[in-house]
C-alpha cells in the first residue's frame, strides 16, 4: 500500500482531472495526438492586420471565438473550455460546486484598443485630450468595460461559473505563471488548508499591441515563412518565441481525498521550486545561477536525486539566450546524467502560450508519462552545438518515463520548475 | 501541528503624506491631508508627494528602466527592508519570499491620445494603428508596464530572490498576498517575506477604467464617511511594504517585532445580490476573535457605492470600534490599500496609541487607550472582501 504522505510527511498531492486548448486544438485527445506526430499549430495570423509588423506568425487560438473580441474574454473563454474538460475527468464536486479554491494564471489585464477606440468615437470635442475622453468613458454607457477589464474579472467570472470556494487568485509570474499556479495550489493542500484545488492558466494575447510589445523588445522570431518552421528550440538559426494561445486546467487533490472518493489518479505533482533571477529585467544571469537553484530546490522539495528524472518538458523558447541558459543550469545540476535524459520542447509546435506554459506543459508532462511516449521538438534540423542535450528530435520517442520535470523561466527574472511523476514516491 | 507566529518586523511607506514612518506618524497626528483637485480636474487624487528615489534606487539606470508605480514600490520596499534590519543581508534576501500586488503601469498617454484622436477623425485605418505602435512606443515601455516587473525591480534593486510572485486584482489581490504569505510562514513554508504593493494615482490613463464604472471622485474632496451625496474614490498613491516573519526566525536574529499578524481572512462575495458585502463582513468577523470593547479598526473604505455603504451598516453593528478610514487621508490606493492598512496598524501598536479621527461625521471616534487589537478590513470598490487581525506582541 502507499503512504498517504510524502517522505517529509506533507499530504501527497495528485492530480484528478486535466483540460487543454493550444493552437493544436481543443481538449486532451486531439492534443496529444497532434503533437506526439510533430504537427505545428503556428500559422499566419488572420486575426488583425499585420501592416508593419516584423513578426507574422502566432499560435492563435481560433477555432474559439468570443464576441465582442477581446483578449480578455478569449482568455476568460479558453480557461473555461479547459476547465470544463478538467472538472469532467475528475468528477470532483458538482457542476458550479468546485470544493475548493481557484488559482488563476492570466496575463496583466488593461483596457484594450477596440474598446479604447469605441470610446474615442464618442467623444464630441475635437483634439480631446484625456480630461475629454474620461467624461465619455463616464455615465454608464461603457460600465461594461469596467467589469471586463479590471484585473480580477476573468477569476470573477470562473469562480461564479465554476463556484470555487473563497477568493480566487490571479496570479502573474510572466512565464512562470502556469506553473505558479500549480505550486500555489500545491502548497495550498499541503498545508491541509483544503482537500482539492482549480489551478487555470490561460492565454489569449494575440492582440497587435501584445505583438508589438514583444516585437520590440526583439524576442519574438521573425522567421515567419513558413510559419510552423519558427518555433526551432535547440537549433543553430532559433532566433526568437512565436507567440501562443491556450489555457491548461488541473484538479489538483490531496492523494487521501482522491481515494477516498475513487478518483482516477493521472500523476502526481511530487515538487515544485522557485528561486528569482535579479541580474535584469529580461536577461538570466549569465552564470545560470538562479535557474541551477531553482532545478536544485525542486528536486530537494520533491525528495528526489537527479538521476531519478528521466524526462525533461523544456522552457525551451527558441530564444537565443533562454535555450543556452536552460542547457547551462541542466548541466550544472544533472552533470553527466544530462546527456541521458531526452529533452523536448512542446513549444516546437505550440508557440509560447506564455501565461498558460507552465500549466499547459505540465498537463503535456503527464500526457508523456501516461502514453510513456516523449512529443518531439519539431524544426530540429540544425542541432546548436552548445547545447548537446539529447533533443527528441522531430519524431516522438517511446521511452520509460518515470519522473519529468518541467521548466519555467521568465521576464523579471521568474523561475519555477515543477516535477511530476506517474506514482507516489 | 501548531501554526507558528507571524510577526511584522518591517514597514515601509510612501504615499502622498511623504516617507518613512515618522513622517507618517506626524502627519496623522496633525490631520494632514495631501489632496489635490486641480491637477486632473474634476477628478480628485493624491499624488506621490515629492522624494528623491536615488535613496533607495541609487542607480539612474533602474529608476529610468521603472515608471512611477515601480519607483513608488521598490522605495517602499526598501524602507521595509531597512525597518526590519535586513537590507543588504545577502543571507535573508536570497532565502526571502515576495509577495506583490500589482496592476499594470503607465501608458504612454500622448501615443495612445494621438492614436485616439486620428480614429475619431477617421483617419486612422486598422494597419495604421500597428504602425504607430511599432514606431511610437518606447520598447522598454513594456518592461514598465507587466505587473510582475515591480518585483522583478525589487528583486534587481534590493536582491530580494528566494520566491517572486504577483498577484493581481485590484483590492482583493493584496488581501490574498498578505493572507498567504502568512498562511506559509504559520505552516512553516516561508521563513520570511515581503509583502506589499505600490499604486501612483496621478494617472490619467487608469482613470479610464474607473470612470467606465463611475467610481472616480469628482470635485471636491472629502472624508469618505461624507461621500453619500457625492460617492466615489480619490485614487490614492503609496507604496507599502511590509517585512513578515515566523517569530523563531525573527527572535534567532535578534529583530524586534511592530505588531504580530495574527490572522487574514478573504472572501468573495455574490454582490449581485443586495448585502452581500455585509454579509461577508459579518460571516468574516468571528474568525477573528476580537473583542469589540477594546478593538480598533482601520478600513480601506473607498467611498464607492453601494461598496462602502454596506461596510457602513456592517460598522454599525459594532458601535464600540474606533474606526479610521485610510481613503478619507490617502485616497483609495486600490493594490496598496490592504498592506497600507496593516502598515498603519502595525505602526500604531508599536507606538501605543491610535492616531486621532479625522471624520467630520463622527462616525470616527477618539480612542485614548493603548491599542492591544487592530483589524484592518479591505472593502474592493467592486469585488473582494477581507480581514486582518493585528495584535501587539505579549
Amino acid at each position: 500500500m502507499t503512504a498517504p504522505r510524502d517522505k517529509f510527511g506533507r499530504p501527497i498531492v495528485v492530480v484528478t482531472g486535466m483540460g487543454i486548448v493550444t493552437s493544436l486544438g481543443g481538449g486532451k485527445t486531439d492534443n496529444w495526438k497532434r503533437l506526439s506526430a510533430g504537427e505545428s499549430g503556428i500559422k499566419t495570423v488572420t486575426r488583425f492586420p499585420l501592416d508593419s509588423m516584423k513578426t507574422t506568425m502566432a499560435g492563435a487560438v481560433d477555432f474559439v471565438t468570443v464576441d465582442p473580441f477581446s483578449s480578455t474574454s478569449l482568455s476568460q473563454r479558453l480557461a473555461e473550455i479547459a476547465a470544463e474538460e478538467a472538472l469532467e475527468q475528475s468528477g470532483i464536486g458538482s457542476k458550479g460546486d468546485f470544493p475548493g479554491p481557484l488559482f488563476l494564471a492570466v496575463a496583466p489585464i488593461e483596457t484594450e484598443w477596440p474598446q479604447r477606440l469605441e470610446v474615442a468615437r464618442e467623444v464630441p470635442t475635437k483634439d480631446f485630450g484625456i480630461i475629454e475622453y474620461l467624461a465619455t468613458c463616464s455615465g454608464g454607457k461603457f460600465a461594461h468595460f469596467h467589469r471586463r477589464f479590471t484585473f480580477g474579472s476573468v477569476a470573477l467570472s470562473l469562480a461564479e461559473t465554476f463556484g470555487t470556494k473563497g477568493s480566487p487568485i490571479s496570479l502573474s509570474t510572466a512565464c512562470a505563471s502556469g506553473a505558479t499556479a500549480i505550486q500555489l495550489g500545491v502548497e495550498a493542500i499541503r498545508r491541509g488548508e483544503t482537500d482539492a484545488t482549480l489551478c487555470i492558466a490561460t492565454d489569449g494575447s494575440v492582440n497587435p499591441e501584445a505583438m508589438v510589445r514583444f516585437s520590440l523588445l526583439s524576442a519574438l522570431s521573425t522567421q515567419n515563412d513558413p510559419p510552423q518552421a519558427a518555433s526551432k528550440p535547440f537549433s543553430k538559426n532559433r532566433d526568437g518565441f512565436v507567440m501562443a494561445e491556450g489555457a491548461g486546467a488541473l484538479v489538483l487533490e490531496s492523494y487521501d481525498a482522491a481515494i477516498a472518493r475513487g478518483a482516477r489518479i493521472l500523476g502526481v505533482v511530487a515538487g515544485c521550486g522557485e528561486l528569482t533571477d535579479s541580474f535584469h529585467r529580461t536577461r538570466s544571469a549569465p552564470d545560470g545561477k538562479p535557474a541551477i537553484g531553482c532545478v536544485r530546490k525542486t528536486l530537494a522539495d520533491a525528495g528526489m536525486e537527479p538521476e531519478q528524472i528521466d524526462h525533461i518538458n523544456a522552457h525551451g523558447t527558441s530564444t537565443p539566450e533562454n535555450d543556452k541558459m536552460e542547457y547551462l543550469a541542466t548541466s550544472a545540476v544533472f552533470g553527466e546524467h544530462t546527456k541521458n535524459i531526452p529533452v523536448s520542447s512542446n513549444k516546437s509546435m505550440v508557440g509560447h502560450t506564455i501565461s498558460a506554459a507552465g500549466a499547459v506543459e505540465a498537463i503535456f508532462s503527464l500526457l508523456t508519462l501516461e502514453h510513456q511516449r516523449i512529443p518531439p521538438t519539431i524544426n530540429y534540423e540544425v542541432p546548436d552545438p552548445a547545447i548537446p542535450f539529447d533533443v527528441v528530435g522531430n519524431k516522438a520517442r517511446d521511452a520509460k518515463v518515470t519522473a519529468v520535470m518541467s521548466n519555467s523561466f521568465g521576464f523579471g527574472g521568474q523561475n519555477a520548475s515543477l516535477i511530476l511523476t506517474r506514482e507516489p514516491a | 501541528m501548531a501554526e507558528k507566529e507571524v510577526w511584522i518586523t518591517g514597514v515601509g511607506l510612501l504615499s502622498s503624506l511623504g516617507e518613512g514612518l515618522d513622517t507618517h506618524w506626524d502627519a496623522l497626528g496633525a490631520k494632514r491631508v495631501n489632496a489635490d483637485e486641480k491637477r486632473l480636474a474634476p477628478y480628485v487624487i493624491h499624488p506621490i508627494a515629492p522624494v528623491s528615489f536615488d535613496a533607495q534606487i541609487p542607480k539612474k539606470g533602474d529608476q529610468r528602466q521603472m515608471e512611477m508605480w515601480q519607483r513608488i514600490g521598490t522605495y517602499a520596499a526598501g524602507l521595509a527592508l531597512d525597518s526590519a534590519g535586513v537590507k543588504g543581508n545577502q543571507e535573508i534576501l536570497s532565502r526571502m519570499d515576495m509577495i506583490i500586488a500589482a496592476g499594470g503601469g503607465e501608458r504612454d498617454l500622448n501615443v495612445d491620445l494621438a492614436i485616439m484622436n486620428a480614429d475619431a477623425q477617421g483617419k486612422l485605418p486598422p494597419a495604421l494603428l500597428n504602425e504607430k505602435l511599432m514606431n511610437e512606443l518606447r520598447p522598454t515601455l513594456f518592461l514598465a508596464q507587466l505587473s510582475n516587473l515591480l518585483a522583478g525591480n525589487i528583486a534587481i534593486v534590493h536582491g530580494v530572490c528566494g520566491t517572486s510572485r504577483t498577484f493581481m486584482g485590484e483590492e482583493a489581490a493584496s488581501i490574498d498576498a498578505a493572507r498567504i504569505a502568512v498562511a506559509r510562514i504559520g505552516a512553516g513554508q516561508s521563513d520570511i517575506a515581503l509583502v506589499g504593493a505600490a499604486h501612483n494615482g496621478d494617472r490619467g490613463d487608469l482613470l479610464m477604467l474607473y470612470s467606465f464604472g463611475d467610481f472616480a471622485l469628482k470635485e471636491q474632496h472629502t472624508s469618505v464617511w461624507a461621500r453619500r451625496n457625492n460617492p466615489g474614490f480619490a485614487i490614492g498613491s503609496a507604496g507599502a511594504f511590509l517585512v513578515m516573519e515566523s517569530r523563531e526566525h525573527a527572535e534567532a536574529r535578534g529583530a524586534k517585532p511592530y505588531a504580530k499578524l495574527t490572522k487574514v481572512v478573504a472572501d468573495l462575495a455574490k454582490r449581485k445580490q443586495p448585502g452581500a458585502v455585509t454579509q461577508s463582513l459579518q460571516a468574516m468577523w468571528p474568525q477573528l476573535g476580537v473583542n469589540d470593547a477594546n478593538a480598533m479598526l482601520i478600513t480601506g473604505a473607498t467611498g464607492a457605492e453601494p461598496a462602502t455603504a454596506e461596510e457602513r451598516e456592517f460598522l454599525g453593528q459594532h458601535p464600540g470600534l474606533a474606526v479610521r478610514a485610510t481613503g478619507t487621508t490617502f485616497g483609495h490606493t486600490m493594490e496598496a490599500q490592504f498592506p497600507l492598512g496593516l502598515a498603519l496598524a502595525a505602526l500604531s501598536i508599536s507606538r501605543g496609541a491610535l492616531y486621532p479621527a479625522n471624520d467630520p461625521t463622527g462616525l470616527e471616534v477618539e480612542k485614548t487607550e493603548a491599542p492591544t487589537q487592530i483589524v484592518v478590513l479591505g472593502v474592493g470598490h467592486w469585488q473582494g472582501e477581507g480581514m486582518a487581525l493585528v495584535e501587539a506582541v505579549k
